[in-house]
């Protein structure tokens, strides 16, 4: 188990629009690519996110040794319940993720 | 006269963001075509569509527009600039007006400006919603005849069909108002019958000036665009585009890395090849458009939703920290109790607690110990006056409520007096949508403006 802060050069969440957000993960390395690759699960992203996996779009970009996940945000970007305008936060959540 | 190269200097990712004024100066020695910089987008939040207002200045608007104004007078070619004022709409495109005449009166230049507004009327856009021409895409909110009658404003996204009109008319100045950050680069080489892919393509790769680079803060890229393909080449010395810095670009504030939805079709990239070109170019080639019928512009609307007063309270005192949502309970109930059967009845309040989990809410992992807590009161009303009078009425509770009956009445710290904030209205973005239309060529009128 690796946390993917120790694999990652950095992690990424911006909003795409007002309605999604999307979060890059840049590895280190090619190794840590793959193994991040195999080992992330859709599910535990959607979990950590509480947001249906259904909603979940990933894209395992290996030129880049990127892994990126966009979603629809629950909240409307600047509506009332929104907290981060740019979803700049997400990246957090993944940081400590085990993978 | 079609040409067999076109090059589009883009000064900055927008107007308002840094760039370095001698990459600036080396760009227009490269003789470009034309000058195209964005002037805003949907990033900054609601705020701006819903009110029709700039994010930025005018004095710092104008200082940097009159160096852009000041390099297009050594080129002679047209300047661009696209969703103009942050928002686009048509009050943010009468405002650029005024700054670009103020400078030409300064400067005793004379210019022939074109203006190119993307307002649509709510009765407009109701009347196209009530005969399914407007489409959501993924992810897109709900929306009824009461959504669109309550848009302050709504504007579509021109594309390139709407633009080269504008080019067209050889002004001087181009002012447009929302337009996609595409469309202002992509026009020009589309118009000259280039390589529609990569024109669309290496405008999405500089749309945020040297954000591709090595050395985003530089902000000026060039672009040369041919029959095959486009290169991007950054401006300012020692500074780079790399293969690597230009592909990741693409995942920049994109959900989708590789598909991209423009007026009238869509590109992609699947297939795109990036290559080092020279010494710190990037040649890119392989991508891929599909034309789309019907034709569509994604429009943009942000509505009022109401007035928001906020109250901001420090607390410190551990014993508080430790039971803080007991506390917040509390000072909720007591609230609801007090506006019951008065006229505050409908307002909304919202506490969140400043330290602990205001950014993440309930996906919040972590919980540490801390020092101290702000908690942000936000009451919402369909008035000032009443989020206002809300806040006078909690005002009491954030400074004394105490937890138990018969513990001596707590104070805690208020940051300043009043401790209540006007923060004004509260807008909402309530389209993600698309608008299907059968006169892409003159959708939009032009006006004409001369100094």
């Amino acid at each position: 188990m690796k946390t993917l802060s120790k694999i990652t050069k950095y992690i990424r969440s911006k909003n795409a629009g007002p309605f999604w957000v999307t979060v890059d993960l840049f590895f280190k390395d090619k190794d840590s690519f793959f193994y991040a690759c195999k080992n992330i699960s859709n599910e535990e992203v959607s979990n950590i996110l509480k947001i249906k996996r259904n909603h979940l779009k990933r894209f395992d970009i290996e030129n880049l040794k990127v892994i990126k996940f966009s979603f629809p945000r629950k909240n409307i970007q600047g509506s009332r319940l929104d907290r981060d305008m740019h979803g700049a936060s997400f990246a957090i959540l993944f940081e400590k993720l085990s993978v | 006269m079609n040409k067999k190269t076109i090059k589009v200097l883009v000064p900055a990712g927008a107007l308002g963001i840094p760039f370095d004024k001698n990459a600036l100066i080396n760009g227009i020695k490269q003789k470009p075509d034309l000058i195209a910089i964005d002037g805003g987008s949907t990033d900054s939040g609601p705020y701006y569509l819903g009110s029709g207002k700039s994010k930025y200045s005018y004095s710092a608007t104008k200082r940097d527009w009159s160096i852009l104004m000041e390099m297009r007078a050594k080129t002679k070619v047209p300047l661009l600039i696209g969703t103009a004022g942050t928002c686009g709409t048509k009050t943010s495109v009468e405002w650029m007006l005024k700054i670009t005449k103020e400078i030409a009166k300064e400067n005793k230049e004379k210019l022939k400006i074109v203006t190119l507004k993307t307002d649509l009327s709510n009765k407009f856009v109701l009347e196209k919603y009530k005969t399914g021409k407007i489409k959501p895409l993924e992810g897109a909110p709900k929306i009824n005849e009461d959504i669109i009658n309550n848009c302050t404003n709504i504007v579509a996204l021109a594309g390139v069909e709407q633009i080269q009109k504008a080019i067209n008319t050889n002004a001087d100045i181009i002012i447009a108002g929302r337009s996609t950050d595409t469309a202002i680069i992509a026009s020009l080489p589309i118009y000259h019958g280039l390589n529609i892919a990569s024109a669309w393509h290496g405008a999405k790769i500089a749309e945020c000036g040297a954000l591709a680079t090595n050395n985003p803060n530089s902000g000026v890229v060039l672009l040369e665009f041919d029959h095959n393909g486009f290169t991007i080449t950054p401006m300012c010395k020692n500074t780079k585009a790399t293969p690597q810095t230009v592909f990741a670009h693409m995942l920049y504030e994109n959900a989708d890395p590789y598909i991209l939805l423009e007026p009238g079709g869509c590109l992609d990239v699947s297939n795109a090849k990036y290559k080092k070109h020279k010494k710190n170019s990037v040649r890119v080639e392989g991508s891929k458009w599909y034309n789309k019928k019907p034709y569509t512009l994604k429009i943009e609307g942000a509505r009022l939703v109401g007035f928001q007063t906020i109250s901001i309270v420090l607390i410190r005192d551990p014993k508080y920290i430790e039971s803080i949502d007991k506390w917040i309970d509390k000072l909720k109930n007591s609230f609801y109790r007090k506006i019951k059967n008065s006229i505050l009845v409908d307002v909304q309040l919202e506490l969140r607690k400043i330290g602990k989990d205001a950014t993440l809410g309930n996906l919040e992992p972590i919980s540490t110990d801390i020092n101290e807590v702000a908690i942000m009161a936000i009451f919402t009303a369909n008035n000032q006056e009443k989020a206002n009078d809300s806040a006078k009425l909690l005002n009491p509770d954030l400074l004394h409520l105490a937890l138990k009956k018969n513990e001596p009445m707590p104070t805690f710290a208020f940051p300043f007096s009043p401790p209540e904030i006007d923060k004004g209205p509260l807008f909402e973005f309530c389209f993600h949508h698309v608008i299907e239309i059968d006169n892409p060529k003159d959708f939009f009128q032009l006006q004409f403006h001369k100094t």
